[in-house]
């Protein structure tokens, strides 16, 4: 049961049974699908970037509490942190979970990205990994390919 | 088809006193380990069940002693493989109560004998404007060779819904069937909610339309019995490893009339009479289909599969899995809060719930820190997923081997889940 509750923090619990950021933007200039066809789940993640820093970020869909809170604790984090920011704690996320070695990037917000540390319970399960990291992918392919306000992209993790 | 009479008279409840679980478990190694701290309650056989001690051996045995390829070498070795070989045909044969041994196909699984039937008889029985039916309840694999054929020829899908209880609504079948039907593509049993569908009235209807039927007897096989000649189908199919047996292999029933007329799956050595670069002649069924060297050891072993629950008694088995999913049944609804999928009058034993605030991934974590080992998620049938409107369920199916005990270790593991999550 230990390990169990390592997984299902109760701050995961909260951010999965009431996730912040739920919900469209009114104008966003990016967007991005993401689908995780093992288990079902669905995001979609809103982001409002001007002048290379994320403004707001929102989400919608259905998942599991990891892929939930995952993703309501990432919008928190996103706002107000540059594009370059972003990616690289997108990396540290990615090695976070995994528990993959990997450079410790000087230009991080250790504060904001210390939120997160409650997700690394995953990596003692590798089946869902993808839940925690679902909602990153879509994050990072909304900037990809809706940088310019256009088309929306769409992500899977098979 | 003979549905088995699952509420015992007083002779059958005899025989089912006579159903040692206890001693059926012991033929399962696999069973008797902890997972995270519990005895392991193995709930997900309709994904993939156990083997048994027999089937294990046999394996074994075809490897340490009775191993060549076979229809080959003119030597002792392989002519006893080909013999055991044409004696698992055999097995297979009286199992599905098939008129002849020609008549069984030796397959990966019910997927492939799927796709050979979508792709041979397919491709020769359907054209642009024809119509292919299929049922709500279909598992991925009987619905995607069909779309690949559909999209090669033209062909239009149409598929037969299902009520609320998960019962396929019979009128709307009727209304579907056409002069254009030319093949309906059937489960015997839902893998996501158990339903079993009235498989002799769909092939009588559909016979009568001048339509062929393929059943997917991957969950059907493993808990009825089953008899072809009796059911009238023109294809069945089963995939070994749900029924006790090893993966990779499973088997095709084909009318010999049907297989007869139809051109090769798949090319290469063994389907062959004769090659020339000019020309080549196809062997005579069911070598025709059986392209390459076969999963020798692993027929022998689904034999021994078939061996060993027809020596517990199918009828024995079923009325064992019903008591189960009675129990289960009515165990799990006394507990608040949750959300039962499929309640079909005829149902094999498999129970599809979703527990309110909990999405089945985390109950399926849950429940595997429990020691309970149960599928969540789409069980890839995901159109019957849409028609209730979830992403997906929290699946317990019950084989052979599980207990009442089990059944509470289960219920444990609903309200651990509760718990967290409620």
């Amino acid at each position: 049961m230990s390990d169990l509750r390592e997984l299902y923090q109760e701050v995961i619990l909260d951010h999965g049974k009431s996730p912040r950021n739920f919900g469209r933007l009114a104008a966003p200039t990016c967007e991005a699908h993401g689908n995780n066809p093992l288990c079902g789940d669905q995001v979609t993640v809103y982001l409002t970037v001007a002048d290379g820093v994320v403004q707001d970020a929102a989400f919608e869909g259905r998942g599991c509490a990891i892929s939930m809170a995952s993703t309501s604790m990432m919008t928190e984090i996103l706002k107000g942190k540059t594009i370059a920011e972003v990616e690289t704690m997108f990396r540290r996320f990615h090695q976070l979970v995994t528990g993959e070695d990997g450079d410790d990037a000087a230009d991080l917000d250790e504060d904001s990205f210390e939120k997160l540390i409650v997700l690394s319970g995953v990596r003692e399960f590798p089946m869902r990994v993808k839940c925690a990291t679902l909602a990153w992918h879509t994050m990072s392919a909304a900037l990809k390919n809706g940088g310019d306000g256009a088309a929306a992209g769409e992500v899977t993790t098979e | 088809m003979t549905l088995l009479d699952t509420t015992p008279g007083a002779a059958a409840a005899d025989r089912l006193n006579s159903l040692d679980v206890e001693a059926v478990r012991r033929d399962f190694p696999i069973l008797h380990q902890e997972v995270h701290g519990h005895p392991l309650v193995f709930l997900d056989s309709a994904a993939s069940a156990q083997k048994p001690r027999q089937v294990i051996d046999a394996i074994s045995h075809c490897y340490e002693a009775e191993y060549a390829n076979i229809h080959r070498g003119v030597y002792h070795l392989s002519e006893r493989a080909t013999t055991n070989f044409e004696a698992a045909r055999a097995t297979v044969q009286k199992f599905l109560g098939a008129k002849e041994t020609r008549e069984i196909v030796f397959v990966r699984g019910g997927t492939e004998g799927i796709n050979l039937v979508a792709s041979s008889y397919g491709g020769m029985a359907v054209q642009e404007g024809d119509e292919i039916v299929l049922s709500t309840l279909e598992h991925h694999a009987n619905i995607v060779p069909w779309q690949l054929l559909a999209e090669r020829t033209g062909a239009r899908i149409r598929v037969i819904p299902v009520n609320d209880a998960g019962e396929l609504i019979m009128e709307e079948y009727e209304k579907l069937l056409g002069p254009r039907t030319r093949i309906v593509a059937v489960t015997h049993a839902s893998n996501a909610l158990g339903t079993i569908t009235p498989i002799e009235e769909i092939i009588r209807l559909a016979h009568a339309a001048g339509a062929k039927v393929l059943v997917d007897g991957c969950q059907g096989a493993v808990h009825m019995e089953v008899d072809v000649q009796a059911m009238d189908c023109d294809f069945y199919v089963f995939s070994g490893h749900k029924l006790y047996g090893p993966s990779g292999i499973g088997a095709l029933y084909g009318k010999a009339e049907l297989l007869e007329a139809m051109p090769p799956y798949q090319g290469g050595g063994e389907m062959i009479s004769r090659v020339t670069f000019e020309k080549t002649t196809y062997a005579d069924i069911p070598a025709r289909f059986e392209a390459g060297t076969p999963a020798i050891a692993d027929a022998i072993g689904l034999q021994a599969a078939i061996d060993y629950v027809t020596g517990l008694g199918l009828d024995r088995i079923a009325a064992h899995e019903h008591e189960l999913l009675v129990r289960a049944t009515e165990r799990l609804g006394e507990i608040d809060g949750l959300t039962f999928y499929g309640q079909a009058k005829d149902k094999a034993s498999i129970v599809s719930f979703l527990i309110d605030g909990c999405h089945p991934h985390d109950a399926g974590t849950v429940f595997d820190h429990e020691g309970v080992s149960v599928r969540a998620g789409h069980h890839c049938a995901q159109p019957v997923m849409d028609r209730f409107d979830v992403s997906g369920t929290v699946r317990a199916s019950f084989g052979l081997y599980n207990t009442l005990d089990e059944i509470e270790a289960l219920a444990r593991a609903v309200e651990k889940a509760k718990e967290m999550f409620g």
